[in-house]
């Protein structure tokens, strides 16, 4: 959610039961403008928080002119002081992917895994136990970074492609009709196509470039990790994520209000297929 | 068309540039020869190019550009009787200035007029700024003017040029006292060059831009001036970031007239339902206004303050918004109003994938209706009926019949008492009806802790799983509400006490104490105790055992009561089942949560304080991880449970199906099951002489063994 409509957008996706203490909006409100100020960011969105056992994460993101260009994620325990986390990597993916478990609210914390190695002396090999250490900081990037690929979400028309090739806000953008915001088509991912490419022609004869450029969610896999719910009365549609539990995006029809924001343990719901 | 426009004008550059630099030198040397007035055609000229060129398209042949630059200052300044005289008189600057600008910002021209724009172009921005007062107050003249050039003198290329420099157009009234006179003075003087090919050049193009697209049925010409008309009524920001989209804009505007009969009408019906029924809500106040005492009575005690705990869950970031936790408030009173209830309480919000439940707790007074009797009846007979059934079968053959029994059914425990203590009602959304939720039945607990499923918002949906669930959604979800409020819901310690003279009565079973009362002398507790301290909070609601119950029930000792007038069956369940089955027993009412089980290296219990800022009136905040979702706090003497979550337990490890029920043994081998080979002729001599032998002393059994023979030769 945008960090300067902060306070509507959280009251948009309290259905969820996902909200904010009234001294952390307040300190959100003061830091992310600095936030905005000191990193020179073009917006900052706040993107949520992950619970940890001890302390939570309050995570923010800096997107720069070109929205779609890497985003430079922060993090922060009290909500006023915030770091800079590094980029993800796919290496680090590949790491955290052993890890278990809850976050414990500690960055520094360290996660200790011992793995089964095979090492090579001379014709023989021996499985050797290797105690591999893994920051917590590391998990929380690679964590943040999944779940921005697989259900970060944008309502279709709200970026636009500037002839140029960076992708903007549009100004003109005047929020998705009622019968649009039913069907998950008219939802993006917010992210790099992936599955564009692989597109047949005719598949995108319909598209518009300047608009649809992006992934749709219609086709995600498995099909029904989407809940969508249109509330109060149909001034607000709700889209929560099965995948990740605990993200959700709200998009009031007709208007510019749209945004998600993620209030969760930061696991994946690799049950998914057993409960639908 | 850009492109091949551009590179018109390179190449004209190019050739302008050969002949520019002696008139710009002249014009450099003074501008009040007569040589400034033929040059400055030339560069309005260009500027008009890179105008009108790129937007309207109009391609005149190269002759008409190099003849009709004169022709079209002119054409501007002289020919316009119809517009105001002060137009008229103002007409000239805006294009010379429009040359000028157009000057200043292509690089190829600057560099070949040195002279020229620095004095303007400073001029124009100093005055741009100084100006800023007067743009404001021009502002209604401008908003004016645009339509006033677009529909009553529509002439392309000069008109694109006033619309572009309108803006400025009152400022450079000013502007032609001091420093465009110069300019003005020579156009008098060319007006009477050529008229008509101008006429002509305008012609085409406008003709061009009129044609009627055969796709849309639009023109351009149109198109342009609804555009431009848009813009200027609602003066965006930087409008030509966006003008792409102004254009669609204008575009499906053109269109969408056509659809709004088909639209409109059904489109919100929804919204307007909810909001009739939520009306409702906010109106029962007024119709119970007249009888306040009555309502005081019932709704003293029944309707909890959720205004209240809904602020302290604030504190906690936990909540609902404001406006649906006012009107879940309202529902409940709605509740309240209408069923005899003793105590209600809003136990949380459950998440499902097309609807959510919105779930009440509530104690029924005294006269409690009997729906449930009905539904064990029905149980009952079912059993029943099948069992008589079986002796049925076994009276008429003597083939054998399946030896295998159903597990036990345990009964449900009593309405008031164990996972039935509280009755839950549900509701979608605040404002629809309230739905009562069946009592839970203890297999149905054992079976949902069996399976993980996303409740779906229809409460007569089916429970797909394996292993099977006996019921539908609404089960499920009363069996779920069972298992976190036994799990989540905690007091301070102190708050609840065992009732003592009740206690004594009830204690029946060894289970434990079932009941407990308020404490009126408690204190409360220091809220820094409760966060530092786990020990301080403690269940008020009973842990339900492995059965599936939270009082033990002795499957063994009941079914013997039960079926004493069958004599046959009881011995068979007494070989079957082991004579005592060890009692399940679960930790205690008002155990401390410190003493809870921990999912592996997880601590069940995170707890927190609301405000490191102002902690003497912070309060705790006490947070499950074994359900995530269920969230209580306390500012020492009051406190309070939620629940808002998708209904799930947490586990670090992803859900397993549980492994499919042994494979049946067959029957083992053994001498029942195998038979003797057929008598051999030997044998059967030899029984023969063994029989004559022993004729006389047995004659009587030697009948009946033979018939046995013959009945197992028979039998083969």
């Amino acid at each position: 959610m945008d960090a300067e409509s902060l306070l509507l957008s959280l009251e948009l996706a309290s259905g969820s039961g996902q909200g904010l203490s009234p001294d952390r909006r307040a300190s959100l409100l003061t830091s992310l403008l600095l936030v905005k100020r000191d990193y020179r960011y073009h917006r900052v969105l706040f993107w949520g928080r992950i619970l940890g056992i001890m302390a939570d994460y309050y995570i923010a993101q800096g997107l720069s002119e070109d929205q779609l260009a890497p985003r430079k994620t922060l993090y922060s325990l009290n909500c006023m002081e915030w770091s800079l986390l590094p980029p993800a990597t796919e290496e680090m993916a590949l790491q955290t992917s052993v890890l278990k478990g809850r976050f414990m609210g500690d960055p520094s914390h360290e996660y200790e895994h011992t793995e089964m190695q095979k090492v090579k002396e001379g014709e023989k090999f021996f499985d050797e136990e290797v105690v591999v250490q893994i920051k917590e900081e590391t998990r929380l990037v690679s964590i943040i970074d999944q779940i921005d690929k697989a259900v970060a979400i944008i309502p279709r028309g709200a970026l636009f492609k500037t002839p140029f090739g960076p992708i903007h806000v549009n100004r003109t953008f005047e929020g998705l009709s009622l019968s649009e915001a039913k069907k998950l088509s008219s939802y993006f991912h917010f992210r790099e196509p992936i599955e564009l490419k692989n597109k047949t022609l005719l598949e995108k004869a319909d598209l518009d470039p300047s608009l649809d450029f992006m992934d749709s969610l219609e086709h995600d896999i498995p099909k029904g990790s989407w809940s969508i719910q249109m509330e109060r009365g149909n001034a607000l549609v709700v889209l929560r994520s099965l995948l990740w539990p605990g993200l959700t995006f709200y998009h009031a029809p007709r208007t510019k209000n749209c945004g998600y924001i993620y209030v969760g343990t930061g696991e994946k719901n690799i049950d998914l297929p057993f409960m639908l | 068309m850009e492109d091949l426009t551009s590179l018109k004008q390179e190449k004209e550059n190019q050739e302008l540039a050969e002949i520019g630099p002696p008139w710009e030198g002249v014009t450099a040397v003074s501008s009040q020869d007569p040589e400034p007035e033929l040059s400055q055609p030339f560069e309005s000229e260009q500027g008009l190019e890179t105008e009108s060129g790129s937007r309207s398209s109009p391609p005149p042949s190269p002759q008409a550009r190099v003849s009709t630059p004169l022709g079209e200052v002119i054409g501007a300044g002289a020919p316009s009787p119809p517009s105001p005289l002060r137009e008229a008189s103002s007409m000239p600057s805006p294009l010379a200035l429009a040359m000028q600008d157009f000057a200043a910002p292509s690089p190829s021209q600057s560099d070949r007029t040195p002279s020229v724009i620095p004095e303007s172009e400073t001029q124009h921005s100093d005055h741009l700024e100084q100006s800023s007062d007067e743009m404001e107050e021009n502002t209604f003249q401008q908003s004016q003017l645009p339509e006033f050039h677009l529909f009553e003198e529509p002439r392309e290329v000069d008109n694109n040029n006033f619309q572009q420099k309108e803006l400025r157009f009152d400022i450079l009234e000013e502007e032609d006292s001091n420093s465009n006179y110069e300019l003005s003075q020579p156009e008098p003087g060319a007006s009477e060059v050529a008229p008509s090919m101008l006429e002509i050049a305008i012609q085409n193009a406008k003709a061009y831009l009129q044609q009627t697209s055969s796709n849309s049925g639009l023109n351009l010409y149109d198109h342009l001036s609804n555009m431009l008309t848009k813009i200027l009524d609602e003066r965006p920001e930087n409008p030509v970031d966006i003008i792409e989209n102004i254009s669609q804009d204008v575009k499906m505007a053109h269109f969408s007239k056509k659809l709004d009969t088909l639209q409109n009408e059904n489109e919100m019906l929804p919204a307007y339902e909810i909001a009739e029924k939520q009306k409702a809500l906010f109106l029962q106040g007024n119709l119970e206004g007249a009888d306040q005492e009555l309502e005081e009575e019932i709704v003293e005690n029944c309707l909890p303050n959720i205004m209240e705990s809904a602020f302290y869950f604030e504190q906690a970031g936990v909540g609902l918004g404001a406006d649906e936790t006012y009107r879940i408030c309202l529902a409940l009173k709605q509740l309240t109003d209408t069923h005899p209830i003793q105590k209600c309480r809003f136990w949380g919000k459950i998440l499902g994938m097309e609807m959510n439940y919105i779930v009440a707790e509530v104690e029924y007074r005294e006269g409690e209706d009997e729906e449930e009797v009905e539904e064990e009846d029905v149980v009952e007979e079912r059993d029943n009926g099948e069992s008589e059934a079986d002796e049925d079968n076994e009276d008429e053959d003597e083939l054998p019949r399946s030896f295998h029994k159903a597990p036990q059914v345990i009964p449900k425990e009593e309405s008031r008492t164990g996972t039935n203590k509280y009755v839950y009602f549900v509701c979608n959304e605040p404002g629809r009806p309230w739905v009562k939720l069946p009592s839970v039945v203890p297999a149905q607990i054992v079976i949902a802790r069996k399976i993980k499923k996303f409740f779906t918002g229809r409460l007569d949906a089916p429970v797909i799983s394996y292993p099977p669930f006996p019921g539908n959604e609404s089960n499920y979800l009363r069996a779920q509400i069972a298992r976190i409020s036994a799990g989540t819901h905690v007091s301070p310690l102190g708050f609840y006490q065992f009732g003592e003279e009740e206690g004594e009565e009830e204690e029946e079973v060894e289970g434990g104490r079932d009941s407990f009362e308020e404490n009126p002398d408690f204190e409360g507790i220091q809220v820094i105790d409760l966060v530092e301290s786990l020990s301080n909070w403690v269940h008020h609601v009973q842990h339900i055992l492995p059965q599936g119950r939270c009082n033990w029930f002795n499957p063994t000792q009941k079914s013997e009561e039960e079926e004493e007038e069958d004599e046959e069956k009881e011995e068979e369940e007494e070989k079957e089942e082991p004579d005592s089955i060890e009692q399940e027993v679960g930790p205690p009412l008002l155990t401390p949560i410190s003493e809870d089980l921990e999912i592996q290296n997880t601590p069940p219990w995170t707890t927190r304080l609301s405000s490191n800022l102002i902690p003497q009136y912070a309060i705790a905040i006490l947070r499950s991880n074994l359900w995530p979702g269920a969230y209580a706090f306390s500012n020492g003497k009051k406190f309070e449970n939620f629940y808002i979550g998708w209904g799930h337990k947490y586990s670090p490890d992803n859900y397993t199906p549980p492994v499919s029920p042994p494979v049946q043994q067959e029957y083992p081998s053994g001498p029942e099951i195998t038979e003797m080979d057929d008598p051999s002729v030997e044998e059967e001599q030899a029984f023969r002489t063994a029989q004559a032998a022993a004729v006389l002393p047995a004659e009587e059994n030697e009948e009946t063994e033979e018939d046995e023979d013959e009945e197992d030769d028979y039998d083969q």
